[in-house]
């Protein structure tokens, strides 16, 4: 590995200090086990590493007083798979985050850390965009920014957290009341790898049964997560029946962008995301009680 | 540049002088001697180099020595007491949990991670959890044996599902 120096950050205005001191020279790191990696292959050679995971502060997870939860940025992602609030209120995030590698890395592994990775194959955003959580990033002087989760992402591996800026946590609204929620993940080889294709959807039912809402968000097939906007549309205030969620789920093919890699053809993935996408929104309708 | 790293380390106080990049892995193995931890993938896929540090299972091959300076760190010869081996490791021998023997020490330190969190855990909850201790002899079934065998006896009676 490159030579770098270690400094590790006690309090928020310590971390920000330091990052004014090194600048672009400096990398963030709370788990580590993204960056780590990275610099280890040296696709990162940071001269100075900011460590955060001993602010004290940013790993709480609770309830807002608007019934929304707020998760700290420091909060290990086993924290949250394993905590009640989560469980209860957020189960498409809860499971979201028990996809991820193994037990060991969710251990290490921080929410925030995690976003700010950027990488389009991770399995807790797609859930995230689908319920409409917001990022909360934190500046020096008491700076703050709120970020959409859905905006977050902008290219491979490159995310809107600004020079700067830390995400310190994140705040996700439940599902609506009555909503349906699922989160499939196709995993072809082995059990901790990432997705070849993956599918968070949420689904609200109207009064009359028909689709009063939905949100369908996909990852790994794509440079960020992506939003089926296209089929979201063809299904709002619809019925949902069998021959429009086929069709809705073929526009799905025209939304992504995957890349060939060792998880499948493009092409495969592009038909993956097309049969995922029917099954979530299937598994979402069954989990609102509309079959 | 080379800082000193404070450790403690199976409850003794080290005090190492290494570069910021220097791994918790290598950290135990080469300036601390204790070789008894293993580095198999290198990439936190494997888990042949599980420890625990301040008792939460961690990859070592991806961890900063620095990261965790001041923390309580258990590797594999922090486990048996006054010559008597811990459970866990009793059970991998009774049962017969390993092989070759390199996948072994992170396999016993996952399963001791499990135990302490969740002494009474179901079989389903055992096999979800040793999922990334890989065995490249394959030698699961015996693994997964030697774990459902080290809990307490009261345990063992509900420790699956029959499966």
């Amino acid at each position: 590995m490159i030579d770098f120096e270690f400094h590790q950050a006690t309090a928020l205005d310590h971390a920000f200090s330091l990052l004014a001191d090194y600048g672009d020279d400096a990398r963030l790191m709370s788990g580590g086990t993204a960056l780590v990696l990275q610099m280890k292959q040296r696709f990162s050679q940071p001269g100075h590493v900011i460590g955060l995971r001993r602010i004290p502060g940013l790993d709480a997870i609770e309830e807002t007083e608007d019934g929304n939860i707020r998760i700290g940025g420091l909060c290990t992602q086993r924290q949250v798979e394993n905590h009640p609030l989560v469980s209860e209120r957020l189960p498409l995030v809860a499971g979201a985050y028990r996809h991820v590698a193994t037990p060991r890395i969710r251990n290490m592994a921080t929410v925030g850390g995690g976003l700010a990775h950027g990488d389009p194959n991770q399995d807790p955003p797609p859930s995230l965009i689908a319920l409409g959580a917001s990022i909360v990033l934190s500046s020096a002087n008491g700076g703050q920014r709120i970020v959409p989760a859905e905006e977050l992402f902008v290219d491979y591996f490159e995310t809107d957290v600004r020079p700067g800026e830390i995400i310190t946590g994140l705040v996700v609204p439940p599902a609506p009341n009555g909503a349906g929620t699922a989160y499939l993940k196709f995993l072809p080889r082995t059990a901790d790898d990432y997705a070849t294709v993956s599918v968070a959807a949420v689904v609200t039912p109207d009064g009359l049964g028909n689709c009063g809402d939905i949100r369908i968000v996909l990852g790994s097939v794509g440079l960020t997560p992506i939003r089926a906007t296209a089929a979201e549309d063809a299904l709002r205030g619809q019925p949902l029946t069998d021959e429009a969620i086929r069709e809705a789920a073929a526009t799905v093919q025209d939304a992504v962008d995957p890349l060939d890699d060792h998880r499948g053809s493009a092409e495969y993935k592009r038909e993956m995301a097309e049969v995922f996408t029917r099954r979530a929104v299937r598994q979402a309708m069954t989990n609102a009680g509309m079959v | 540049m080379v800082q000193r790293i404070n450790l403690k380390v199976n409850g003794e106080n080290r005090q190492v002088e290494a570069p910021a990049r220097r791994l918790l892995v290598d950290l135990l193995r080469y300036d601390l001697g204790l070789t008894g931890t293993k580095e198999g993938c290198s990439v936190g896929v494997c888990g042949a180099c599980t420890v625990l540090v301040d008792g939460e299972m961690v990859a070592s091959c991806i961890t900063l020595a620095a990261a965790v300076e001041g923390s309580e760190v258990t590797t594999i010869e922090g486990l048996a007491e006054d010559g008597r081996l811990h459970p866990v490791q009793q059970a991998f021998i009774d049962y017969g949990g390993f092989q070759c023997g390199i996948c072994t020490p992170g396999q016993v330190m996952a399963a001791k991670a499990l135990l302490d969190e969740n002494p009474q855990p179901t079989e389903e909850e055992v096999r979800d959890w040793m999922m990334g201790n890989l065995c490249r002899c394959t030698g699961y079934y015996k693994i997964l044996e030697s774990v459902v065998a080290a809990m307490s006896p009261a345990a063992s009676h509900e420790g699956g599902d029959g499966n």
